[in-house]
């Protein structure tokens, strides 16, 4: 195993550990985060503000190198468009998020955490991630076609 | 507004939140990756077999991270309230949508947000006001 694959494991491995410390993995907690209007859990803020934190400083030193730190090809996202696709996304997985209480990264790592549930959770989400796929590929065929 | 202070854990969860800094920062300064969940699995379902070493090995460490939690505190509980109909649904929506949107809460709302992208920022405000609406109605509304 070389030492990028072990980099990426570690960060991996304290990204689920990170989950887990922060309460994200709990469903009933995101949700309560969630719940303005009712017993109103404001934990999660803190979870995003400490992530930003800390990534403010590591996103500005990357946006002034070209290459990562081992000397490797560094990739920072190019788009900036803010069209309906990426808006229309986003409220749908935030009505996901919002009817079960789980993001992709928390649901990955609850598979690990022993309830059956969390499977169907995941099962779902990469069914819709393949519908995605379908759907985009589809819609590639229709414009090579001039449909 | 009432808060929940009984509930409310902002060591633990300002904690936690450092941790997932601290690994989006390890990511994009030694992977050269933006350390965002939803692309980094959907892209491997696309069928991007090339660079499968480095997604596999990120969440070869994502999987086994609640084995290492268990060596040093008990495994924090996960109450899913939702029923199997409402998981699916969620579940579906969560797979497309994160698709359609380029990302989710660790690409855009933490990465995308720390990168200072107008583009992220509008996809967290996004899913974030969808979020918030959808358990009112079913906590408020519907219930």
């Amino acid at each position: 195993m070389n030492l990028q694959r072990a980099f990426e494991f570690l960060a991996g491995l304290l990204f689920g550990l990170g989950l887990m410390l922060a309460g994200m993995t709990d469903p009933s907690k995101v949700l309560a985060f969630l719940d303005l209007a009712g017993a109103w859990d404001p934990s999660l803020a803190l979870v995003m503000g400490g992530g930003i934190a800390v990534g403010l400083g590591a996103f500005t030193v990357a946006k002034g190198r070209s290459k990562t730190l081992l000397g490797t090809a560094l990739f920072l996202p190019q788009a900036t468009v803010i069209d309906r696709r990426l808006l229309g996304g986003s409220a749908l997985f935030g009505v996901g998020w919002g009817l079960a209480g789980f993001c992709p990264g928390p649901a990955l790592v609850s598979l690990g955490l022993g309830d059956a549930k969390v499977w169907v959770f995941v099962a779902a989400m990469v069914a819709g991630m393949l519908v995605f796929e379908w759907l985009e590929s589809r819609a590639h065929r229709a414009l090579s076609q001039g449909v | 507004m009432t808060i929940d202070w009984t509930h409310f854990t902002p060591w633990a969860s300002l904690g936690g939140g450092l941790v997932l800094g601290i690994a989006s920062a390890l990511f994009i300064l030694v992977s050269g990756r933006v350390l965002g969940i939803s692309s980094i699995l959907g892209d491997m379902l696309r069928g991007a077999r090339a660079d499968l070493g480095w997604r596999l090995a990120f969440f070869a460490g994502l999987l086994v991270s609640p084995l290492v939690y268990s060596w040093v505190a008990p495994l924090p509980t996960v109450r899913i309230d939702a029923g199997w109909v409402t998981l699916v649904v969620a579940g579906l929506l969560v797979g497309v949508g994160t698709r359609y949107g380029a990302g989710c809460t660790s690409g855009h709302g933490v990465c995308g947000l720390s990168r200072l992208s107008a583009r992220s920022l509008a996809a967290t405000l996004t899913f974030m006001a969808t979020g918030f609406a959808t358990v009112f109605i079913v906590r408020h509304v519907l219930a």
